[in-house]
């Protein structure tokens, strides 16, 4: 029977299992990238520590070089100096990678409409999930990063060649 | 160790350089000494060197805009705010510069730590520090145009975004997608 789905285009029982395996080693231990830019980065510190703890999902650990790292969260305000940096660690990160922007700042430039703040990091990098908040609190965060957790697990490798929807959290 | 007798600066300035100081304010306990811009490194070089007076830390470098209508002898105005770590008394010197081509010597020769103080206003005032030894923008990217702490700088960048103009606004803002 699996050789027959095979033949039709649709892989069957052996490709969902797949899909979920990947998604399950993707989603398990995502190394975020060691990067914080303002205020929503002592949330993210503290949703990092002890209490909120991130290493019951696998990110206790953040990575220096944007080359190891599989997550980007953009916590706090990016100014117009700071915005090609992003875009270059965001490019030297390898794929799979995904970006949380974390608070109103990163999200949508929050409550700075001026010259120096980057209106929403989305000008410069694509981003799957914005946590809003100013700043979120580490409930928020954590619930920004399951929901990432969420939309990771409805991939497949059959998309994996085209761009998926953001969600906003 | 025997600590110099502690001399006032505003007589001591006024007997030793009559021709630089402008004018003299006190407020709350401050005292500012308002001089004319070209004597500025002098009246710095002795307010530091002086036994008596030793200003030796430079706290702060801050400037002002005065636009658009300002009863003041120039539009922006440069205020050095200096300390006394011998004898424990803060002091502030004004100059006031003029709208076109704003340019004065700079303290970086006297106190080396007006070096960035220097920097940021050269990027948000566009004050010209003649003599300073790397005056790149600071704050701003190095290719940025303007000055945007003048008065005359627009205030906000983007149209606040409500429901009825969302999509003419998101038409025209940049989004990445890759």
């Amino acid at each position: 029977m699996g050789i027959i789905s095979s033949k039709l285009g649709n892989l069957g029982v052996v490709t969902t299992t797949l899909d979920q395996a990947i998604n399950w080693g993707r989603t398990g231990a995502m190394w975020p990238l060691l990067f914080g830019l303002a205020c929503c980065a002592i949330e993210y510190m503290s949703t990092q520590a002890s209490n909120y703890d991130l290493s019951r999902f696998g990110m206790e650990l953040n990575r220096a070089s944007p080359r190891q790292a599989d997550l980007l969260i953009v916590s706090g305000r990016l100014t117009r100096k700071m915005a090609p940096v992003v875009r270059q660690l965001y490019d030297q990160m390898a794929a799979p990678k995904w970006v949380i922007a974390m608070g109103d700042c990163a999200s949508c430039g929050g409550v700075y409409n001026n010259y120096a703040i980057v209106q929403g990091a989305d000008e410069i990098i694509p981003v799957d999930v914005y946590v809003a908040g100013c700043p979120p609190r580490p409930e928020q965060l954590l619930h920004g990063i399951l929901t990432l957790h969420e939309k990771i697990k409805g991939e497949s490798i059959r998309d994996w060649a085209a761009p998926v929807e953001t969600i906003r959290v | 160790m025997i600590i110099p007798q502690a001399l006032d600066p505003v007589t001591a300035l006024k007997q030793a350089m009559p021709d630089a100081v402008e004018d003299v304010r006190e407020y709350g306990g401050d005292i500012t000494i308002v001089v004319k811009p070209d004597h500025l490194q002098a009246v710095s070089q002795y307010l530091r060197d002086t036994s008596g007076l030793v200003y030796n830390f430079l706290s702060d470098v801050s400037a002002v805009d005065y636009y658009p209508d300002y009863n003041r002898p120039g539009r922006f105005g440069v205020s050095y705010h200096i300390l006394s770590l011998l004898y424990k008394r803060r002091l502030r010197v004004k100059v006031y510069l003029p709208e076109e081509a704003p340019s004065v010597a700079t303290v970086t020769t006297i106190w080396p730590g007006a070096n960035w103080l220097e920097r940021e206003i050269a990027d948000m005032m566009g004050i010209d520090f003649v003599g300073h030894p790397d005056l790149r923008r600071l704050l701003m990217p190095d290719d940025w145009q303007g000055h945007p702490h003048r008065r005359d700088y627009p205030l906000g960048y983007e149209t606040v975004m409500f429901s009825f103009n969302a999509d003419e606004i998101m038409k025209h803002k940049p989004h990445a997608t890759d």
